[in-house]
Parts: C-alpha cells; structure tokens; sequence
C-alpha cells in the first residue's frame, strides 16, 4: 500500500484559513493530506501542540499564519516566527527531519500558494516516509 | 504495633539522592525511630534475596530514586514495586530521567563505542564490550542488559508519588516523611512539591522581559537582584515548578529544570522553547537565525533533566530509510 502523509496543519484565522478556504472555493485541486485545524493565530501554535501532533502520528506539522507585518494582533505571527526555528534546531537534535515541520506566510488572497505549499510538503514528506517514533521497538 | 518498613534504593544515579536523605541529619535519627529501614544498598548491607524473601507489600514506604537504564535496575524496580505498599519516585531522575536521560540523544551501540573504544584512556586491542553472559572455567558470569533508552520509575512501574528535584531539597523530604508517618499522604499521582512554577516564587527584581542577545553562564556575571532572563541567561523558571527554596538563583545561577514541568504542563522543553523566543526581540530572518544561534544546545537546555519524559522520550532511532 502506497503512503499517505498525514500532515497536520494549524492556520491562522484571519489569513491563512481564509487562504485555504479560497483554495477551495476556487476550485483548486490539492493534495487531500493536511488535516487542517483553525487557531485564532499562529501565535497561538505552542510548540507543544507540534510535539503532541507528532505523538499522536503526525508525519508532519505545517503552520501558516498572516506575512509578518499583517498579523491581526500585531505581532503573534513574529512570536511564531522565532518559535519555529528554535523549534526545529531542537527536533533536529532529536533526529527529526527538517522538512516535518514547516512555517509559511499565507495571506487570505493566495489561495494558490496555500495550495502548492501543501502540494510539496506532501511530497517531501512522502519521500521522507512515515514518522516512525522510535520504531517502537527500543530496550527490546 | 511493629515499625513501619521503609526502603531506599538507587537505580541510574548518582548518589546524590541518597545523600540528600542523610543531609536532614540528626532527624535520621527519627526516623530510624518511627520506621525500620529494610533496605537501603548505599547504606546498610541488605541484599536483593533479602528483598526477595520478603512478603508482597511487606514494605510501607520505598524511596525509589535514579532512572532505569538497564535490566537490573528494571527488575529491582519491579520486585520493590511488589514489596512495597507506596511507591515514591524520588528525585529527578526517577522522575523525570535527569541527567542520566541525556543518554537519549544517543543509544546503547554509540555509548560502547565510546566508552570502550573511542575514549582516549581506553586500551581495548582487543575490542572487548560487556556481555551479558560470559562463561568461564569457573561457570556463567552475567551482567545486566544495557538498554537502548533511559527510562523514567513509571515508565516501568506504578509509583504513587512523585518527590522532584536534584536532589530534592532537605525541607520536602522531611515534609515526606511527616506526610507517611502522621497519615496525611496526598492523593495518588500527587507531586510533592508547590504547585506554582519558579518564576512565580522568585524573589528577584522582574521588569519587561525582553532581550536581544543570550548569554551563557560563563560570558557574564549576573547581577544577583534582578532576573537572569531579562540579563540574556536562558533560565528554566518560567517552566519548572517551584518548590526547590530557590538554590541555585540564591547562588546567583540560572534554573536548570530539576523540578521538572508545573502542573498543566506537557512538555517543558516546548514550553520553553515557547518562552524564551518569545522575549528575545529581534523579527528579522537575521535576527531569528543569531538567536538560534546563540542557543547552543537547545535541546539539553531545556530537556537537561526531563528527556525521559519529555513527548518524544528520546531522539528518534530509527528515521527515514536512506537517511543518517
């Protein structure tokens, strides 16, 4: 059986839900393998809900909040924007691959983009193959 | 109405725990006189068939601290799991892990590799590694199985109480003892400790958190009045549970995380990840990249003593195919 990333996505309300909601109504064609979950803002994506998307068989984590400059509450996506790169030098510590967990800019207009974007994470990820926790298997 | 039976025993530790319960001095004393103390190898010379004699549930306190890294340590706890009617994680590293949990950055085969081959004091020709079973003339010699990952006392077996710290401070481990001796234990699953985090019980002058560079301990020198992270030094009291009598800030060093996570907490390091990229100031992919630059080790700063039980436990074994 072929793989099928589940890829868990938090968005933003105010720009980048609204941005995969035009995806959608805009006909546009995507992969179907973000599973996606509304959050007021990106701001409000404490690390420990990635942590956790992982621990329940996430393959991967994708959030997307307004560009810097836009947010709605003025500066909850620049909060994301130090939140994640921090983030992501733990996990690699932790032998997580770079490409689980991705941050990205996604406006109410570009549909498009929100489309593409999940359009190649999926495709990285498939290529990265499952999140495998510790393949279950440790001490014997 | 005979003594209440009480046991220590040390897994994968350092001592410290055990001499933390000496450090109460003279109140030993009380509690050689309220208890009888039936097991205890750091101590008094009781051995496991001694432990194995006795009947399930015989024991009414064990004070169980140190992680559990190999086989040995797994059947002890399970055997003073039987014994005793309460069980205490006590300490960090039963707890949580602790330090010996760092040991999950990496696994059994690199950390023989090390110890045995690459460590430069090392003179191992002939590639010797410990096994579990050796025979020699004499019949079987048998070691434990070391383990790929450390694991946290209730990862392996029920414990009714949980006693933090590295090593818990002298005050709680008395308040534990009063707790068992006048029947006052809490409900079960209760950490022994406050229920509020560090930074709510510290004393030190805190203004507007933010900061645009970080610093290690050892490029400054603190001022010992106002707050560590407003001076740029990556404290873990935002996420650590206080209780501890403020030790090491009292001593004019940032927090480490020995309490482990206050209560509502999943996960520390991601709550610090959390707190501390969001104090830092700096919205610039320039800015962003110095910062995580600055945090050397961001991972053994924030899981220093709670890997172990951390959510991902440990880094990952097994990735990807046809990836390092």
């Amino acid at each position: 059986m072929s793989f099928e990333p589940k890829i868990v996505g938090f968005l933003c309300n105010w720009c980048s839900y609204a941005g995969a909601d035009l995806a959608g109504t805009s006909r546009k064609k995507y992969s179907p393998n973000v599973r996606v979950v509304r959050v007021m803002c990106s701001g409000r994506v404490d690390p420990t809900f990635i942590l956790k998307a992982f621990e329940k068989g996430a393959d991967g984590v994708l959030i997307c909040g307004c560009h810097p400059g836009e947010c709605h509450y003025a500066e909850g996506n620049y909060k994301t924007a130090r939140r994640i790169p921090l983030l992501k030098k733990m996990l690699s510590q932790l032998g997580i691959e770079d490409e689980r967990v991705r941050l990205e800019w996604v406006s109410a207009s570009e549909g498009d983009r929100f489309a593409s974007i999940v359009d190649n994470m999926t495709e990285q990820i498939r290529r990265l193959g499952p999140f495998s926790r510790n393949g279950g298997c440790e001490n014997g | 109405m005979a003594k209440p039976k009480i046991a220590l025993y040390w897994a994968a530790s350092c001592g410290g725990c055990d001499v933390a319960v000496l450090d109460i001095n003279e109140k030993i004393l009380d509690v050689a006189a309220i208890a009888d103390i039936v097991f205890w190898p750091i101590a008094l010379d009781f051995k496991y068939h001694h432990l194995e004699a006795m009947e399930d549930g015989a024991i009414d306190l064990c004070l169980f601290n140190g992680a559990i890294r190999n086989s040995e340590q797994e059947r002890i706890a399970h055997l003073l799991r039987a014994k005793s009617k309460v069980m205490v994680a006590f300490g960090a590293c039963a707890c949580f892990g602790g330090i010996p949990a760092l040991g999950n950055f990496t696994n059994r085969a690199e950390i023989f590799e090390r110890a045995y081959v690459e460590a430069p004091s090392n003179a191992n020709a002939d590639g010797t590694f410990p096994q579990t079973l050796t025979k020699v003339s004499e019949g079987e010699l048998e070691l434990p199985e070391f383990f790929d990952t450390v694991l946290t006392l209730a990862q392996v077996v029920d414990a009714e109480y949980f006693v933090p710290g590295c090593p818990p401070p002298v005050d709680i481990i008395l308040k534990v003892v009063d707790l068992f001796a006048t029947g006052q234990l809490p409900p079960v699953g209760s950490v022994i400790a406050s229920d509020k985090t560090l930074c709510d019980e510290c004393d030190r002058v805190k203004e507007e958190k933010k900061i645009t560079k970080i610093y290690r301990p050892h490029e400054i020198i603190p001022d010992p009045e106002k707050c560590l992270l407003e001076q740029g030094i990556i404290c873990c009291g935002p996420a650590t549970r206080g209780g501890c009598g403020l030790r090491c800030i009292k001593a004019n060093m940032p927090c480490r995380g020995c309490f482990g996570p206050p209560p509502g907490v999943l996960d520390q390091g991601a709550k610090l990840v959390s707190a501390i990229a969001s104090i830092y100031q700096g919205n610039t992919e320039e800015e962003i990249a110095g910062m995580v630059e600055e945090i050397i080790d961001p991972a053994g700063t924030f899981y220093r003593f709670g890997l172990a039980d951390s959510m991902l436990k440990r880094k990952r074994l097994q990735q990807a195919e046809g990836r390092a």
